[in-house]
């Protein structure tokens, strides 16, 4: 039964340019499904891994720039492709290194600082980068014959590397690795003591999250041809964080729903209202204040509250879940998590 | 020569105003321990007060004045309406500030538009005084005094009143000081309006100096983190160090190697924090 939906989910995602056939949507279409590849990298640290990073647009900027770079200096797309996914793993691997200095808060705020340092180099340092005005490049790549010019080629392509990314980070969250990262995040004193080198496992998750933001800012050089600081910038970071917070942190498909909404809700809202930016804040606000535990879970859960108020049943409404990206439970003698039950 | 001593005076006036700004920041940050997101944009929305207090009529320093009342007065509003709910979450404070402060930005492009404004300096103060043969502008030796007189008010303020006490009691013990009949809600809406104003304050103030424009926040706020983590959170002693290192940190930067001057001014925090991960005058964790 769950095998023939997913094969059913499969086959509707592989022919949607043929049903869809609008150009418009189907750019969308890769639009989402772009972004869920940087949301999923990012869940591998946000949810799995329970360290919430504000700098991971900067690892997609640096993936673009550095595919941009070699582009326009006359490389060829694959060289391209190899010396940005090599760059942007080396440099998660330094950022890693600065930034599991610290924990909870100190964390955010090293990523915070070293996404400004990305953004602050490709808006000055304007002999590569092209400063505010951004690189461009001409042409998309065509692997295996399959011509991304075109708005299918492309959504197919991204779709490819879309199903590699969701298979891969699916078997590691179901792999002995993807159970001691959440034991990390749950346990790290414990983990500690069972023998586990916390620092190694978070540093590998981020340098994996890395990796993919990388594949994602390569995708996103492809769709728009063009890079410039704006990608790079705070408010980038904070979007990618909404999409994983917003669908639900450590489930699989809780950021590819909230890639989908974001990019949606970011496209319909801007046909209507110029506001964007006044929108996405309100509703990260919103989302922290009734919905801890993210969009699809807090919804069902304000739908059986409603329900319940309107049928007037003498039905307890079920509490919320406590959320389980707070930071800074393990720091602090009162730390409940190592109470013994 | 004469380049370097004006570079050394800008910094020094830049640092001063980078205090005002920080000292607040350092206030919330470490002994609420409440990452406030916002303070750029607390600064900005400052800054936008002042400009249209003074279009309307008003001195420099009433509107200044005024500016950080309003300021504050937001930032008491958004501690009692918001952050009150969230007590220890800090990522949900992280993301709540965050949001507002895409909010204020967007309010404040609405509302004021997108071209930048100038605020000019009281008329009085339009002079330069000549120092050992170096001519500086007026205006940048008052904002330094402004920032040595508030740095002042606030050690005392915290060391040596009864309100800076029973703040201090509140931070390091919630639990017990509100046994011993302090009321602990009511002095961190205390706090973080005076944080706040504190940045609205500072954002006229540097309107003479930076002028005001959309992005004024995202601008201000890496510096004041800078300055946090380099002096420590929750010492005062720390963000004005810290706000004196990154002023001249980041006008050299800027004159040396403007290509690189994030760089510059980043790499110094990121030295700190491997070597002294709690800040150069920062207590170490417990």
């Amino acid at each position: 039964m769950k095998r023939a939906a997913l094969g059913l989910v499969l086959v509707a995602l592989a022919t949607l340019p043929l049903w869809i056939g609008n150009e418009y949507y189907i750019n969308i279409a890769a639009q989402i499904l772009l972004y869920a590849v940087f949301a999923l990298g990012m869940n591998v640290l946000v949810g799995y891994a329970g360290l919430v990073s504000l700098g991971h647009a900067g690892l997609f900027g640096i993936a673009a720039y550095a595919g941009a770079v070699v582009i326009t200096s006359g490389g060829n797309h694959f060289v391209a492709i190899v010396t940005a996914l090599a760059v942007t793993v080396g440099v998660a691997a330094a950022f890693a290194v600065l930034a599991l200095r610290g924990t909870g808060l100190g964390f955010v705020m090293i990523t915070v600082a070293l996404g400004q340092i990305v953004w602050g180099v490709a808006y000055r340092w304007i002999s590569i980068t092209n400063g505010d005005n951004g690189v461009s490049i001409t042409s998309r790549p065509s692997p295996f014959g399959l011509s991304l010019a075109t708005a299918s080629g492309f959504y197919w392509a991204t779709l490819a590397v879309f199903l590699v990314a969701l298979a891969s980070i699916a078997i590691l969250a179901a792999s002995p690795f993807g159970a001691s990262l959440r034991g990390t995040r749950d346990q790290p004193r414990r983990m500690t003591a069972l023998g586990y080198n916390i620092w190694v496992i978070r540093f590998l998750a981020f340098v994996l999250s890395g990796f993919w933001s990388g594949v994602a800012g390569m995708l996103f050089l492809y769709y728009n041809q063009f890079i410039s600081p704006q990608a790079v910038a705070l408010s980038a970071s904070a979007e990618a964080l909404l999409m994983v917070i917003a669908g639900g942190t450590s489930t699989l498909l809780g950021p590819v729903v909230g890639a989908a909404l974001v990019v949606i809700m970011k496209n319909v809202a801007s046909a209507y209202i110029e506001r964007w930016n006044f929108v996405l804040g309100a509703i990260f606000v919103a989302i922290v204040i009734f919905m801890p535990e993210g969009l699809v879970p807090g919804s069902a859960r304000l739908g059986r509250w409603c329900l319940a108020r309107l049928r007037r049943r003498a039905v307890p409404a079920p509490t919320a879940a406590a959320p389980r990206w707070e930071v800074g439970r393990e720091v602090g003698p009162e730390a409940g998590s190592e109470v013994e039950p | 020569m004469n380049l370097w001593v004006v570079l050394g005076g800008n910094s020094i006036a830049f640092g001063g105003l980078l205090f005002l700004l920080s000292a607040g920041f350092a206030l919330i940050f470490g002994l609420m321990r409440i990452p406030n997101l916002t303070h750029g944009s607390l600064f900005m929305m400052g800054a936008y007060f002042g400009v249209s207090l003074i279009g309307w009529g008003l001195g420099f320093w009433p509107a200044a004045l005024l500016a950080a009342l309003g300021v504050g007065a937001f930032g008491g509003l958004v501690e009692r309406l918001l952050l009150r709910r969230l007590p220890g979450a800090e990522l949900a404070q992280v993301l709540v500030t965050l949001g507002l402060s895409f909010m204020i930005a967007d309010a404040c492009l609405l509302g004021w538009g997108g071209d930048p404004l100038a605020i000019a300096a009281p008329s009085e103060l339009h002079g330069s005084i000549r120092i050992a043969g170096f001519a500086f502008p007026l205006y940048r030796i008052v904002v330094i005094v402004v920032a040595v007189l508030i740095a002042a008010a606030l050690w005392i303020l915290i060391d040596r009143t009864r309100l800076g006490a029973m703040i201090r009691a509140g931070v390091d013990d919630p639990d017990i000081a509100r046994v011993v009949g302090i009321r602990v809600s009511l002095l961190f809406t205390i706090v973080f309006s005076l944080g706040a104003g504190l940045a609205g304050f500072a954002g006229v103030i540097g309107g003479p100096i930076l002028s005001v424009y959309p992005g004024l926040d995202q601008d201000m706020l890496p510096l004041a983190l800078v300055v946090v983590i380099l002096g420590g959170s929750g010492s005062l002693v720390g963000s004005f160090v810290g706000s004196f290192v990154v002023g001249f940190l980041y006008n050299f930067g800027q004159a040396l190697f403007p290509e690189l001057a994030y760089v510059v001014l980043f790499l110094p925090m990121l030295v700190v924090l491997v070597v002294r991960p709690q800040g150069l005058f920062g207590r170490a964790a417990p």
